[in-house]
């Protein structure tokens, strides 16, 4: 990196198009900034006292259009701008289907990362080239933000509920990692790296980490260990959802509303299941809060989603 | 500058001032005369001296920011220190400087003479607001004595109400309390210019500083109680316990910022508006031209305060909002900055065909059109959405309201005390001195904020005090700038604080400028005229027979008085 | 009345005209009561907001607010509205001494408002109904309700005990003959007061009556 850096590194498939956006921004501004700043340069000397330049009023006429025309034009061109930069935004919206799963965790001030196999990093997160990403966050404390200007995203982490955010890489390399939500002390420690690199170095990076146990493995071993399998098996002595194939369905609520079976969904049924139970079903489950962390919880989510989503009827 | 002491008297001769004296004058009460004082410009006086002693707090606070950022390793604080610090800057320079700047000095001691009053609607409420003011700022220092505050300004729960162990509530409390200052200082404003103009004092004859002061006091109602409840339900989370804003207990922290924003956003207003008012006096006088446009002018301050309203959200497109909010306040965000971009051409479209002349007021207007127009078009790129993605919370982001806040309402600041020094004082200030300092104020300016920008969209996150070493040449550039604004910034304290003493005695009217505050004598009488005013012609009515430098009598405006 | 005699002339600087400076002082209050509707108008916005993520929660939480006390506060504060009216009609025909009482019962019903709603406190902290970790309802959303409810009814106590001692003020003033019956005070005074009784007004559903249903 040069020692007057202008611009940050082009790595993740969101990069050209809002630096694209940015450099055309750059320009209008930059042209409406010079066309002030001449005009006035232009009009304090040609006008300055005891100049022989001509004075006298403008006809009204003149200055109405003029007054009607730069308004116009402004509005038009910050329409344009909004409608660019607005399709530019709905772009980014939805990860794509396939994206691979990486379960990130915010607290004071690290970054815990979790990878679909149990792997867990500190600060570090490793990823392959050129596969869509997609980030499951949660804070266990307060509002954190997970940037990665290289890249040019960005994603506040709320407490107790969980975010999204996604990307492609295009580069290998290092990347910064920052929060850049102010939070408390160590604030400015809370950094880390993005490690990019190719599939292959990935898939053995990968395979010599020691993982902790399958994510879904561990997810299994506390729905045991929990009791949730005393009532959540089919044909039980309960009547409670069977959950094979519910992850990523629509579900009907008693009070007539839909809910997306996600990991925000599991997280509410674990923690306060009591409100607004399932169609059908009484709300007779004992809430987990206080009992399970949010660890756990990924790793019971890991373990529904393992079990298939959306397929089968719902029972 | 010539030394013409003939006082303008529009009323009687000579004497007649003389018996009037001026409100600057010892009525026997000592130091109580100016702390009861319900005289607004006495008030506004008051207002000055505290502004200017939070402002060299605040500047103190941002010289301990420039110099911890000279190292990349955060050396010289800690970093619970540096998070005071920046909290302590953010508080003091955004409630107790910024927000009352304009309004507070040159909204108290002009809208009355601009409009031909005698006062304001409530003088003694005009005192409250002072000391509302004083006790909420006192508060704040105490709680940054008593072992600080380190939430920043903007307060975000969960951090502010169940994470931080410093004195949140103490501040929380100073800010609301000052916010009921502000509140009273509105009303008294609008109550002021509906029910206190002088006779043919019609709304489309009124200055456009008396707009934007009109329009900025209806902002100060409407958006400041917003602000009081919700730090209001911080301090009840921190002081018993009450968790409405928690996410682990059901309630929702972005709720909080909603509300902050609504208040914040069009607080950005409040700062702005005055100073787009005090630039539209400066440059229609020093070009000797009539306002280019004055109904659009009136129409866009008015159109900017109400869209002002509508545009929070573009502060949180990061926070998890929903994606179709997103794109409705980027809507509203790009739509705001047409009537700021209409400001900007028929300011300079007044320059055309004048007969300019180059003095301080006018170096230091025209340095705000030039940041304020940087600062305006960088909103746009925050009102992109995924640019803002890249640069919100991001050095971009501090680059930007630096350009507004302090390149446009500070600048303008110094335009109105050089352009009514005169008329507040009755001294003429050192002229070549105040024209060094107002270049140098611009240069120092872009040499300390424009850096930021390239440091924003590199990623460079605010509020860090150690920070990756690839960003140091920006930071020790930007620190280096900052000494020279900070030289510019103490110039004006040393050769005002001298011409309060040794300048020349002002003539009524040193600019030959329009306007009913010309029209009394310099520094004005106690209530203001000694006969009512009668309005009859329209505001900037500068032609150019009378472009003469000189500062003159004009009989005119003597028979007008009397009239 | 012998009173208003020797009661001081109600102009203030910077007025010549009692009639602008009765229209600018009224004015005024109705600029601070903007200002404190969207005060309130935020909580109410905050509480909607809040209650929307959780309304069976908020549901449950509301069955615990006493609605008696509410009820019997309602009707209080409802009548004091009515005695302050007549006060200022009362003054505007120059009737001073029965201004002064019917301030007097105003500010008594004011007081009389505040003291049921300690006895309600004193109810509301016996069956733990402040949040916190003993907490009678539950470590959920039940507690969003109740830190609202403390918030509302806390802010709007301080807001009646300024105005009772608004109109103690008054009451004293009118009373000894300090000040005009012209005065704008009394118009203004009762315009606080009446919104103070409205913010419950509208309180008093929210809290009390709607989320049970």
């Amino acid at each position: 990196m040069s020692a007057f850096p202008i611009f940050p590194r082009e790595a993740s498939s969101f990069a050209p198009k809002t630096d694209a956006l940015y450099f055309t921004l750059v320009a209008v501004s930059g042209a409406i900034a010079l066309l002030v700043f001449v005009l006035i340069v232009v009009f304090a000397v040609r006008y300055r006292r005891g100049s022989s330049s001509p004075r006298g009023a403008l006809p009204p006429l003149i200055s109405h259009e003029f007054e009607i025309g730069w308004t116009t034009a402004t509005l038009f061109a910050f329409l344009m701008l909004f409608w660019w930069a607005g399709s530019n935004q709905i772009y980014q919206l939805l990860p794509p289907a396939q994206a691979m799963e990486i379960h990130v965790v915010a607290k004071q001030w690290m970054w815990k990362i979790e990878h679909p196999n149990g792997v867990r990093e500190i600060n570090m997160l490793h990823a392959p080239i050129d596969e869509p990403i997609r980030l499951d966050m949660t804070s266990q404390d307060v509002i954190h933000s997970f940037s990665v200007p290289d890249f040019r995203i960005k994603q506040d982490i709320l407490p107790g509920r969980y975010v999204e955010s996604w990307f492609r890489a295009t580069k290998i390399g290092t990347f910064r990692l920052y929060c850049t939500q102010f939070c408390g002390t160590a604030h400015s420690g809370m950094v880390g790296s993005v490690v990019i690199m190719s599939k292959p170095d990935f898939a053995s990076w990968l395979a010599a980490q020691h993982p902790a146990g399958d994510l879904a493995g561990q997810g299994r071993a506390l729905f045991t260990s929990l009791g949730c399998a005393g009532c959540h098996t089919p044909g039980g002595p309960i009547h409670a959802p069977d959950l094979a194939g519910l992850y990523g369905r629509k579900v009907p609520l008693s009070n007539g509303a839909f809910a997306l079976v996600d990991a925000a969904y599991i997280r509410d049924r674990i923690l306060d299941p009591q409100s607004n139970p399932p169609a059908g079903y009484d709300p007779i489950m004992p809430s987990f809060k206080g009992e399970v962390d949010d660890g756990q919880i990924l790793a019971l989510t890991a373990y529904i989603r393992s079990l298939g989503s959306s397929r089968g009827a719902l029972r | 500058m010539t030394d013409a002491v003939v006082p303008i008297d529009h009323a009687e001769p000579r004497a007649a001032r003389v018996a009037a004296g001026s409100y600057l004058d010892s009525e026997g009460g000592g130091l109580s005369e100016w702390l009861l004082a319900t005289d607004h410009k006495r008030i506004a006086l008051l207002y000055a001296l505290m502004i200017t002693a939070f402002f060299f707090i605040g500047g103190a606070a941002a010289t301990l920011i420039r110099l911890e950022l000279i190292s990349p390793h955060g050396h010289f604080l800690t970093d619970d220190e540096y998070n005071h610090v920046f909290t302590l800057h953010g508080i003091i320079m955004v409630w107790f400087f910024l927000v009352p700047l304009i309004p507070a000095t040159f909204g108290n001691f002009l809208l009355p003479l601009m409009i031909g009053a005698p006062d304001v609607a409530f003088p003694k409420l005009n005192l409250a607001s002072w000391y509302l003011t004083l006790i909420g700022g006192i508060c704040v220092l105490a709680a940054m004595m008593l072992g600080g505050v380190d939430t920043g300004w903007t307060f975000y729960p969960p951090y502010s109400t169940a994470f931080s162990n410093s004195n949140v509530a103490v501040a929380v409390v100073g800010v609301i309390i000052a916010g009921f200052g502000t509140i009273a200082t509105g009303v008294n404003f609008v109550a002021t210019t509906h029910m206190l103009r002088a006779p043919g004092m019609t709304w489309f004859r009124m200055p456009l500083f008396v707009w934007t002061i009109y329009a900025t006091s209806l902002v100060m109602i409407l958006a400041t109680p917003v602000l009081a409840i919700t730090l209001a339900l911080v301090a009840a989370d921190r002081l018993f316990g009450l968790p409405v804003f928690d996410g682990f207990r059901g309630g929702d922290p972005l709720l909080f910022q909603h509300l902050f924003w609504f208040y914040s956003h069009p607080a950005v207003y409040i700062m702005i508006l005055p100073a787009m008012g005090v630039v539209t006096e400066v440059i229609t006088c020093f070009a000797r031209r009539r306002v280019f446009g004055y109904a659009m002018m009136v129409y866009a301050v008015l159109a900017i305060a109400i869209i002002g309203f509508t545009v929070w959200g573009h502060h949180m497109f990061v926070s998890g909002q929903s994606v179709f909010a997103n794109l409705v306040f980027s809507f509203l965000s790009f739509i705001v900055a047409v009537p700021s971009a209409i400001k900007v051409f028929n300011w300079t479209a007044t320059l055309y065909r004048g007969q300019i002349t180059f003095e301080a007021p006018m170096l230091y207007a025209l340095g705000f059109v030039g940041l304020f127009t940087i600062g305006g078009l960088t909103g746009l790129f925050l009102a992109s959405v995924p640019i803002d993605i890249q640069v919100t919370g991001t050095y971009f982001v501090v680059a930007h309201f630096h350009y507004v806040m302090v390149g446009g309402a500070v600048s303008a600041y110094f335009a109105g005390l050089h352009f009514w020094w005169p008329k507040i004082t009755g001294r003429l200030y050192p002229e070549s001195w105040a024209r060094f300092a107002a270049v140098l104020m611009f240069f120092g300016f872009n040499f300390t904020f424009f850096p930021q920008f390239i440091l924003g969209y590199l990623g460079m996150p605010r509020r860090y005090h150690e920070y990756p070493p690839e960003f140091q040449p920006w930071n020790i550039m930007s620190s280096a700038g900052a000494v020279v604004l900070a030289a510019a910034y103490l110039m004006p304290l040393g050769y005002l604080t001298w011409a309060c003493f040794y300048g020349k005695p002002a003539p009524a009217n040193p600019w030959n400028a329009k306007g009913l505050e010309w029209w009394t004598s310099s520094p004005p009488p106690k209530h203001n005229f000694l006969r009512t005013p009668v309005v009859t012609e329209d505001p900037y009515d500068y032609h150019d027979s009378d472009m003469s430098p000189e500062p003159q009598a004009r009989p005119v405006d003597v028979a007008r008085a009397h009239g | 009345m012998a009173d208003a005699a020797v009661a001081p002339d109600p102009l203030r600087e910077p007025w010549s005209d009692l009639s602008r400076q009765r229209e600018a002082a009224t004015l005024g209050m109705w600029l601070f009561l903007m200002s404190e509707m969207l005060f309130f108008g935020a909580l109410f916005m905050a509480f909607s907001f809040s209650r929307a993520l959780d309304p069976a929660a908020f549901a449950e939480a509301a069955r615990h607010a006493e609605i008696a006390y509410g009820a019997a506060n309602t009707a209080v504060l409802v009548t004091s509205s009515l005695t302050i009216t007549i006060a200022v009609r009362a003054a505007d025909v120059e009737r001073g001494r029965l201004a002064a009482r019917l301030l007097a019962a105003t500010a008594f019903l004011g007081v009389a408002f505040l003291i049921i709603k300690g006895f309600e406190y004193r109810d509301d902290l016996r069956h733990h109904l402040v949040p916190g970790h003993d907490f009678a309802l539950g470590q959920n959303a039940t507690q969003i309700f109740w830190a609202f409810y403390w918030a509302m009814t806390g802010i709007h106590a301080i807001h009646l005990t300024v105005g009772v001692a608004l109109v103690l003020r008054l009451f004293w003033l009118v009373r000894r003959g300090r000040i005009s019956l012209a005065s704008p005070q009394l118009e203004v005074t009762s315009l606080y007061w009446h919104l103070v009784d409205a913010f419950w007004i509208v309180l008093f559903p929210v809290l009390y009556v709607a989320v049970r249903a």
